[in-house]
């Protein structure tokens, strides 16, 4: 596969975007995106990791696990570097920077059960990336889930004093305005007939 | 709460889609055939049921610092037999799956029965608990695929149901529709949960 790295970024970022696309990481897009300083906050947590989880996944697959013959347990060791990161990630930042940890400190530990980031890892192995590659896809698909999240939250901030039908707030609209979304970003392409 | 009790409890009026939206990512990419939905409804059932009752079992000997690690090497390595199984009988479903059966290990439906129920209740009840949950996801699951594979190719579970006049809709089977189909079922199922005289 030898696709120009800088093409799968900016896939990642519109085309392709891992949760308009891919639906991935959804539960948290719908419950934190009530508020845009919060939703950027997570979206700048989830593209930090991300970005770095990709390449530790990637080289962890590639010059561990494959040596090894052990890529059935592929599942359980993505998701424990991907704890382990966040857990490290936590530390890290709450000792350099308290100020950033207070407000990001509820969103971070969540990251781990946020589905987009192991989904990143499992396209990258599927779609036989290289390592550039694979981590411009994650950097990508991070920058993209912010990009998503923040339209949302922009959109919901509006739609707060506005009237709607009974029963449709919250996640009902949500959903709408996330298709409209998926529209538009897919329009980035054109539409394909799919036979 | 008896074992009837439970199954209504966790199938329907707790239904972990359109009561609590959790689990959305896979309801929403895996329903464009209804034979993908089902196949991955069938392996949420599996994963959830005996991850809730292997986690019920355990729960009195687990620290409480590191019970998230643990269930999530629980429900790990179910997923895993649910991987490896598919791949080794049905390769052409797993291909056509793809990453999400891996994905079921961050289905949060899994982690939320398993911290709401699992916990604090008898093995047996859990494993009911799981078998309800995951039934009624594979139920929103049919319902958002008949729309989807119905409009987007005219058949259902691969049989041609429309004839030759219906033009089909190609916008049913990409990514957009599924946001609106779930959407708009959530928003029905609220209005008539408000209809109701509490």
């Amino acid at each position: 596969m030898d696709i120009n790295p800088l093409v799968i970024f900016m896939a990642a970022i519109f085309t392709s975007n891992i949760l308009l696309t891919n639906f991935l990481g959804m539960c948290s897009y719908l419950s934190v995106s009530k508020e845009i300083e919060s939703s950027a906050g997570l979206g700048m947590a989830v593209f930090f990791v991300l970005t770095l989880t990709s390449a530790i996944n990637y080289i962890v697959y590639h010059y561990i696990l494959v040596p090894m013959d052990l890529i059935y347990l592929q599942y359980i060791i993505f998701i424990i570097v991907i704890a382990a990161f966040v857990q490290l990630t936590e530390l890290i930042i709450e000792r350099f920077s308290p100020v950033l940890y207070y407000t990001l400190g509820i969103f971070l530990p969540l990251i781990t059960v946020n589905c987009a980031i192991l989904g990143v890892s499992l396209f990258m192995i599927i779609r036989q990336y290289s390592f550039i590659q694979a981590v411009l896809y994650g950097a990508g698909s991070g920058i993209g889930w912010l990009l998503a999240i923040l339209a949302l939250a922009g959109i919901r901030n509006r739609l707060k004093e506005k009237y709607l039908p009974q029963g449709m707030n919250n996640a009902a609209i949500s959903l709408i305005i996330t298709g409209i979304m998926a529209l538009a970003f897919i329009g980035f392409s054109g539409v394909a007939i799919i036979q | 709460m008896n074992k009837k009790e439970i199954f209504i409890n966790g199938a329907l009026n707790d239904n972990a889609i359109w009561r609590q939206i959790l689990g959305i990512c896979s309801a929403l990419a895996v329903t464009n055939l209804m034979l993908n939905s089902l196949v991955m409804g069938l392996g949420v059932i599996f994963t959830l049921a005996l991850s809730s009752f292997t986690i019920s079992i355990i729960r009195d000997y687990t620290p409480r610092r590191v019970r998230m690690m643990v269930q999530t090497l629980i429900i790990a390595s179910y997923v895993i037999m649910v991987d490896i199984f598919l791949k080794a009988y049905y390769p052409d479903m797993s291909r056509a799956l793809g990453p999400y059966v891996g994905l079921i290990i961050t289905n949060c439906i899994i982690m939320g029965r398993a911290e709401a129920f699992a916990q604090k209740n008898n093995p047996f009840n859990s494993l009911i608990d799981g078998v309800a949950a995951g039934a009624g996801y594979t139920l929103v699951l049919l319902l958002i695929a008949l729309v989807r594979e119905l409009m987007g190719f005219g058949s259902i579970f691969g049989l041609q149901i429309l004839g030759d006049w219906w033009v089909s809709w190609s916008i049913m089977v990409m990514a957009p529709s599924a946001f609106f189909v779930l959407g708009l079922l959530i928003w029905f199922i609220n209005y008539r949960y408000y209809k109701k005289p509490a």
